[in-house]
């Protein structure tokens, strides 16, 4: 099969707190600075806290989703007194890691997030990105100590929203399940693995490394599934089934309990047989969506390695 | 007072459930308002008029723990009794329209109950919260409710020392239930959650129709967990957190931590043991809402309390 050259990753950025709930990426930011100064010589790495104002309210953000913010329409919008912070802060952050689809964007963003939801350490990388699907490799290569698993979004281009589209290359780094406000120390240290691995990949992949292509397993976002709600109030009437709670990537097929109404019965799940996941996150729920669902493929990989300097 | 007294207590006539005293504390949110809504035969009981109360619904709407200040801080002597106005932090305004509404604390027209409906992120299992190691009627009740829910158990928290209690909103009645269900993480409902605290106030229910229709609980005796210390996390000069709960503490509540056993991992990965003189038992572990009130943890120490047999009037 072929083998694809890209340039080298020379300007790396980790971002942390584009979430300002999601507390392992900000805690993580300035450990980085401190441990990381003189260990990479082929790129540069900064680090980048994303949303410094829901940061310090600890919230998910303070106007509106940041990361929401990146579609092209938002990043070209003209600011007024009515534009939200995240608006104008991710304006900011493509003339400062961008701008998307320029020569100037750098070269790999890592975009550290955390879930309430079980779903160990995800990586979630778009459909067109191979470089982002060869890191996941080598994490899943690198890491046992918990299921390393691959997301991929398949929205078109022009339609991408989420901070790590900035860069030339870039993935999300998704761990959970932590809850919101809280820093577990067990999903801190896997989520540090996961970033120094990352690190590690990018200084290889500049000295020359071919990475071997190969079948990689992945999941691929397809739908989601709403809470059932009181159709007068649209408030919530039922709760994740105990039996789907925690369990985020295993098959759920027709007629498998999917909710738990207040009054004790159990709602089935009717639909395709799909893997769920962000199965309870906790941010969702403004976003109607009580789990994801997921197709899973094996999708072949081609080699890659960097492009040498002429 | 020997354990042949039988204490006397009048019926309890008026019961409140509490929920969204901090608002983003989903199982007493959605049980009172399933309850507020329909459904109000689960609570009612013969005798009893119970009623389910949305305690802060700014902080519901927002999805956040307060929208000013922490409402179960603000039953304060000097909040209760400042002149009401706009002016004052929205969660006062509510101390005080609660403090007359079921209240007034420390008054006899004031509630009989109050069970007030918490979360936590912290692994505590069911939780019930006492103010008081001289109440025999909530002691009474706890014993009825440890019993019933055998063999699954039901920590008893104590908490009463005047420099580390604080002034709740269930304070306004003349009996206090604090129900603390975790672990779930905040703007969360999880099902076995929801359910597990259900249960715990069917029973506490069942206790007080018992009660009123005149049955005698003999004397018993209630092991509590009572709180000793407030532990901070390591703090650089500037007040930055510098250290996790440790892996091996987390989720650990209630079991027996001894000096040497490890408390902390700072960000490269050392270990900090604790230190103190014997063991206790810590609760509340990283609880999100504590990290701005610099809490980790609270170590407790185990207690036997004993209750009078109690009796209506």
């Amino acid at each position: 099969m072929e083998q694809l050259l890209f340039k080298p990753m020379s300007r790396v950025a980790i971002c942390g707190g584009t979430h300002g709930n999601e507390l392992c990426g900000v805690y993580m930011l300035k450990e980085l600075q401190v441990s990381q100064q003189d260990r990479f010589r082929s790129f540069s790495l900064t680090t980048v806290l994303a949303n410094p104002r829901a940061v310090d309210v600890c919230r998910r953000y303070t106007e509106k989703d940041m990361n929401r913010c990146f579609t092209n329409t938002l990043l070209s919008a003209p600011r007024t007194e009515v534009t939200p912070y995240e608006v104008t802060r991710a304006q900011e952050l493509n003339g400062l890691l961008g701008p998307r689809g320029s020569e100037k964007a750098v070269d790999l963003i890592c975009d550290l997030h955390n879930t309430t939801a079980n779903m160990g350490l995800c990586i979630i990388a778009h459909f067109s990105d191979w470089v982002g699907m060869h890191l996941f490799k080598y994490l899943q290569e690198k890491i046992t100590s918990a299921p390393v698993r691959l997301i991929l979004f398949k929205d078109p281009p022009s339609e991408m929203y989420s901070l790590e589209s900035l860069g030339k290359h870039g993935i999300t780094i998704e761990v959970g399940p932590q809850p919101h406000g809280v820093l577990r120390a067990d999903i801190y240290n896997l989520m540090r693995e996961a970033v120094d691995r990352a690190l590690e990949w990018a200084e290889s992949f500049n000295s020359g490394t071919v990475f071997e292509g190969g079948e990689i397993e992945v999941y691929i976002n397809v739908d989601k599934k709403d809470y059932p709600r009181d159709p007068e109030t649209q408030e919530l009437n039922a709760a994740i089934h105990p039996q789907l709670q925690d369990n985020d990537f295993c098959l759920l097929k027709p007629g498998d309990p999917a909710f738990m109404s207040f009054s004790g019965e159990t709602i089935c799940y009717e639909g395709e047989e799909l893997y769920p996941f962000f199965v309870n996150e906790g941010a969702y729920y403004e976003q109607n969506t009580a789990f994801k669902l997921a197709q899973r493929e094996s999708l072949l990989l081609p080699s890659i390695s960097v492009k040498k300097q002429q | 007072m020997s354990s042949n007294n039988v204490a006397s207590f009048n019926e309890a006539r008026r019961v409140a459930i509490f929920g969204g005293t901090h608002g983003n504390e989903m199982s007493g949110v959605t049980l009172v308002n399933l309850w507020m809504m329909n459904s109000r035969e689960e609570i009612q009981r013969k005798g009893v008029d119970t009623k389910p109360f949305i305690t802060n619904p700014k902080a519901v709407e927002k999805c956040s723990r307060y929208v000013d200040t922490d409402l179960n801080r603000a039953f304060t002597t000097a909040n209760l009794s400042a002149p009401s106005g706009k002016d004052l932090p929205y969660e006062v305004q509510r101390a005080q329209e609660i403090n007359r509404l079921f209240g007034p604390k420390g008054s006899s027209e004031a509630y009989d109950v109050i069970f007030d409906l918490h979360n936590t992120t912290s692994n505590m299992g069911c939780t019930l919260i006492l103010e008081s190691s001289k109440d025999h009627f909530n002691l009474q009740m706890m014993n009825y409710i440890k019993k019933a829910i055998a063999p699954d158990s039901c920590p008893v928290l104590l908490n009463e020392d005047p420099g580390l209690k604080y002034a709740t909103a269930r304070s306004v009645a003349k009996h206090s239930v604090g129900l603390e269900v975790g672990p779930q993480p905040q703007g969360v409902l999880r099902s076995n959650i929801f359910e597990a605290m259900r249960i715990i106030l069917k029973h506490a229910l069942d206790f007080i129709e018992l009660f009123n229709e005149g049955v005698e609980f003999p004397p018993c005796t209630v092991d509590v967990f009572k709180v000793s210390e407030r532990m901070d996390y390591p703090r650089d000069a500037n007040g930055n957190i510098i250290a996790m709960v440790h892996p091996n503490l987390q989720d650990c509540d209630w079991e027996p931590l001894t000096p040497g056993d490890p408390m902390f991992q700072t960000f490269d990965g050392k270990t900090i043991p604790y230190e103190g003189e014997s063991a206790v038992y810590p609760t509340f572990i990283n609880e999100a809402a504590y990290y701005e009130k610099q809490q980790a943890f609270v170590t407790t120490r185990r207690e036997t309390l004993a209750a009078n047999a109690i009796r209506k009037v």
